[in-house]
């Protein structure tokens, strides 16, 4: 049997329609045989919290307060037509209505399918949260180097 | 008879593969899944990847309008 295929992604982005592109692209890899790695830094560590609203959650002041601005899944915004706050949720509504999976439905199934999810090490830090305030799913806290040894030899993409 | 029967037709990428995914694991080596879907890129590619992943596609046939019916033993 030939060597199975990967895909890595880094998630940047902690924006609701770029969450679930990477989301929508790891599931579909994962479900035609890939393995896929997802790393989560930096704004898209919102992906992975356990909390998925807005919630007081760093380590001083400064961090809980980014904390609550940045919020869970439940609270990424959309990269436009944001509408305040408004655009996901039409945005969720819409992708019901057309029997398209939403954000939380493609989560849940990247947990079924087994896929990779690692949190960023340096991201972590700056904003103040630990492993603890992620899902348990989240399989490691990795570093850069790590993480290009994890994805050698397969794609990966930058969303 | 398959063991089980999965209707996609009304899924889009990527849960079409996902659900198929889910459920060809759930599966004993000798069980089929009967996979109901829509021409497209499920037909094209439900199929095939069930190959890829070391899975027998028994049958595809015509079923009515644009639905068609896959047959997956593991």
């Amino acid at each position: 049997m030939s060597e199975q295929k990967k895909l890595s992604i880094i998630a940047f982005s902690g924006d609701f329609d770029k969450l679930t592109a990477v989301f929508t692209l790891g599931t579909g890899a994962a479900a035609v045989g890939y393995e896929v790695n997802i790393f989560f830094t930096f704004w898209g560590l919102d992906a992975i919290k356990q909390k998925k609203g807005r919630a007081f959650i760093g380590s001083n002041w400064l961090t809980r307060l980014f904390g609550f601005m940045m919020g869970g899944l439940s609270a990424t915004p959309t990269s436009r037509f944001n509408f305040g706050g408004a655009g996901p949720k039409i945005f969720r509504s819409l992708m019901r209505k057309n029997n398209v999976a939403t954000l939380e439905e493609l989560v849940d199934a990247a947990k079924v399918l087994g896929i990779n999810l690692y949190a960023c090490e340096m991201a972590m830090h700056v904003l103040g949260l630990t492993k603890e305030d992620f899902i348990p799913e989240v399989k490691d806290v990795l570093g850069v180097a790590s993480f290009l040894k994890l994805s050698e030899g397969g794609q990966t993409l930058f969303i | 008879m398959a063991n089980k029967t999965l209707d996609i037709t009304r899924e889009h990428c990527p849960m079409t593969f996902v659900k198929t995914k889910i459920e060809l694991a759930k599966l004993q080596a000798g069980d089929t899944l009967e996979v109901l879907l829509s021409e497209g890129e499920p037909l094209e590619n439900v199929p095939r990847n069930a190959v890829e992943q070391g899975y027998n596609v028994v049958k595809v046939e015509h079923v009515e309008g644009t639905t068609h019916r896959v047959v997956i033993r593991k």
